[in-house]
């Protein structure tokens, strides 16, 4: 997994409550077998005006030049900020493997679906849980000014606003230190090898029926 | 000590390590696979050179993409007109093979929606911890289980370790007091639930479903129930183990057999919340008030009675939620105030994990015998969530009923539910479907989804809107009464 010790970035807004993980990864794009490319069709019913098509070229389609990501100021974002329960719905991993290739490295959101954020987390992506009035500050901030960007420090769990105002954010221990080493978790499990087997051992005793071959 | 709820039991007897950072190590007695969120997975374990930790811990089934036209189906996999799909099913196929794990493929009968094909074969049992790479995997949650969704990484983690790395969550009772009246089904009773706490109102909860209601469900009733947790934000959902539980997995291929069978009752009888247990938070419905419900929005949780009106974002005071309804509306092409039964429909899906059981066809197969789904329905689909399913319903004369009246019998899949196949809505179409997300361009670009139950999409169907099915219930001749 990528590291993730500490970002600096153009922060792109995207207010809206419930942003589902259909909506930023269609599922058309889900069929592809690779873990990478995902990037042009990240939110793409939003960013285009035509139905996209696996493997088409994006760079021809019609965009909406309503939506943020298409708004020339944002360009090079890769910080995103967002309201509630963001990426709601599917499990599909395809949701931060499209954001990481579009080149969004962080989230800042008031709230998040679980299984999007593990996955975030599984990928060196960073979501950051941060709500109330200083969410709604950064909004107004980001709006007013171009080009406004924010550095993330994951070791000291602080934003830090151009201005040197540092806020600080929480996240738990271990996600943490996976993040800051980039440490692929099934190596660490494997290091319980003899845990599982023992538990696997007593386990058998107790339900037989769960050890039984599927025919 | 404060006694333990069910959710307390079946995580402290997977709990494999705990961690002092946190993330503990909890064991997987099944790990569920098809062919959208595997592939990566497999290509993970083959780069570093892993192989699977314990190949019995694995079943798998193609769902997601397969086609379900006869006409395609039958010609097997290379005979799928997705190139895209048929690698897919492809990769599923050779790591199965490759790796020997047990999968049902495509045109064998046991083939299916994987929530379907695991409770029906008894691959989901009482007391287990169920994972896959989908987010209904709560569905399995009805039988007594730790069932939840989990993502790509997790899926190869699961492979390669027969663990996963997760945090406890809190415990959240929600209690479906009284009777529902006819006419109002398990569908109703988790839409209103929905629709009560919020898609976020479950975010970090493991949710037992208990009370009278859901005592009285059925299994499929009560996998309808758990299926749709995820939707109400809680990853996992389930319901205490009783004897419907324990009659349900009798006999069923992969159930314990006769040599463990008492021991395997006397075990799961366990699986039930203490009388003094704690919960974190409670949530109570009259279930005997929840008539039929249809939502309207974007979110499952913009759902109403069938009786309501499109809602007015004037009325909403909360900035960002009136944006929301605002912004829904338009999607949608909906007005305020509109009365739900004013909605037309041009597409009725009967089918999904979460209702695509025999029982939800038998529900409407009852209602529409002797009908026919309105001229102005482009399309009615019926499509059976397993080959099981199919050949049930076939033996019951149900496909001829639904064929009769203007319905489309079609092959076991996911099918139009995400739309990943060629089962699709076209731009703006409506459609009534029994299925369990409305976000935008879920079943199609553009298209307008209505969430609701068989009985409520086999009425839509037949009216080309949207109307309290117990109106037409009235109707029925006695013995299809339901």
């Amino acid at each position: 997994m990528q590291k993730f010790v500490q970002h600096s970035g153009v922060v792109v807004p995207l207010d809206r409550a419930n942003v589902d993980t259909d909506m930023i990864i269609p599922k058309q794009f889900l069929k592809s077998i690779k873990r990478s490319g995902f990037g042009p069709n990240l939110f793409d019913e939003y960013r285009y005006l035509d139905e996209g098509e696996v493997g088409q070229d994006c760079s021809m389609r019609p965009l909406n030049t309503e939506f943020v990501l298409n708004q020339p100021r944002y360009k090079s974002c890769s910080i995103l900020l967002a309201r509630e329960n963001f990426g709601c719905g599917s499990s599909r991993e395809h949701a931060p493997w499209a954001l990481d290739d579009f080149g969004i490295k962080v989230i800042i959101a008031s709230s998040y679906a679980e299984i999007f954020y593990n996955n975030c987390l599984k990928n060196g992506l960073l979501p950051i849980v941060f709500q109330g009035e200083q969410l709604d500050k950064l909004f107004e901030e980001v709006e007013k000014e171009e080009g406004y960007q924010l550095t993330i420090d994951l070791e000291n769990q602080q934003i830090i606003k151009p201005g040197g105002e540092q806020l600080d954010f929480e996240i738990d221990t271990f996600s943490k230190h996976c993040l800051l080493h980039g440490l692929d978790d099934i190596s660490l499990t494997l290091q319980y090898s003899e845990a599982i087997k023992s538990y696997e051992a007593r386990r058998e005793q107790e339900a037989p029926w769960l050890f039984e071959e599927k025919k | 000590m404060a006694g333990k709820t069910l959710y307390d039991k079946l995580w402290d007897t997977h709990l494999v390590h705990q961690q002092e950072a946190g993330s503990d190590l909890i064991y997987i007695d099944l790990h569920l696979l098809h062919e959208v969120t595997s592939p990566q997975a497999f290509e993970g374990l083959r780069m570093v050179g892993r192989t699977p930790w314990r190949l019995g811990g694995n079943l798998a089934t193609p769902d997601h993409n397969v086609p379900t036209t006869p006409q395609e189906r039958s010609k097997g996999v290379e005979g799928i007109a997705d190139p895209v799909s048929r690698i897919q099913i492809e990769t599923l196929d050779d790591n199965c093979s490759q790796y020997g794990i047990v999968e049902f493929k495509m045109n064998d009968i046991r083939q299916g929606i994987v929530h379907v094909v695991g409770p029906e074969q008894g691959a989901t049992l009482p007391g287990m911890t169920v994972v896959c790479g989908d987010s209904h995997t709560s569905t399995h949650g009805a039988f007594g289980a730790l069932a939840h969704g989990i993502g790509t990484s997790e899926v190869e983690h699961v492979l390669a370790t027969q663990c996963l790395l997760t945090n406890k969550m809190k415990n959240m009772l929600v209690r479906v007091d009284g009777r529902l009246s006819p006419g109002v089904t398990a569908k109703d009773v988790v839409l209103a639930i929905i629709g009560e706490i919020g898609t976020a109102g479950g975010t970090g909860y493991a949710i037992e479903f208990g009370g009278e209601v859901i005592r009285n469900l059925s299994m499929e009733g009560r996998m309808t129930i758990c299926n749709m947790a995820i939707e109400a934000g809680a990853r996992a959902g389930m319901v205490a183990v009783d004897q419907t539980t324990i009659d349900y997995v009798e006999g069923r291929p992969f159930a314990p057999g006769k040599e463990h069978w008492q021991r395997a009752v006397e075990s799961w009888k366990q699986f039930i919340s203490d009388d003094d247990a704690v919960f974190d938070r409670l949530i109570v419905l009259d279930g005997s008030a929840v008539i039929p419900q249809v939502t309207w929005g974007t979110s499952p949780e913009m759902v109403l009675p069938v009786d309501g009106n499109v809602p007015d974002p004037a009325e909403e005071t909360d900035a960002t939620r009136r944006q929301s309804i605002e912004h829904a509306l338009v999607y949608m092409g909906l007005s305020a105030n509109q009365p739900l039964t004013d909605i037309l429909l041009d597409r009725v899906f009967i089918g999904s994990c979460t209702n695509g059981r025999i029982e939800d066809l038998r529900e409407a197969a009852a209602l529409v015998k002797g009908r026919k789904v309105a001229s102005t329905v482009k399309q009615a689909l019926v499509v059976p969530g397993s080959g099981l399913v199919k050949a049930q319903a076939e033996r019951e004369g149900l496909d001829m009923v639904f064929r009769e009246a203007g319905f489309e019998w079609r092959e076991p899949g996911c099918s139009m539910c995400l739309a990943m196949n060629a089962d699709k809505l076209g731009q703006g179409e409506h459609c009534a479907s029994t299925s369990n997300r409305n976000f935008e361009g879920r079943q199609g670009f553009r298209g307008r989804t209505h969430l609701v139950s068989p009985l409520m999409a086999a009425a839509a169907a037949i009216e080309g809107h949207f109307v309290d099915v117990r109106t037409l219930m009235s109707q029925l001749q006695p013995d299809l009464a339901i």
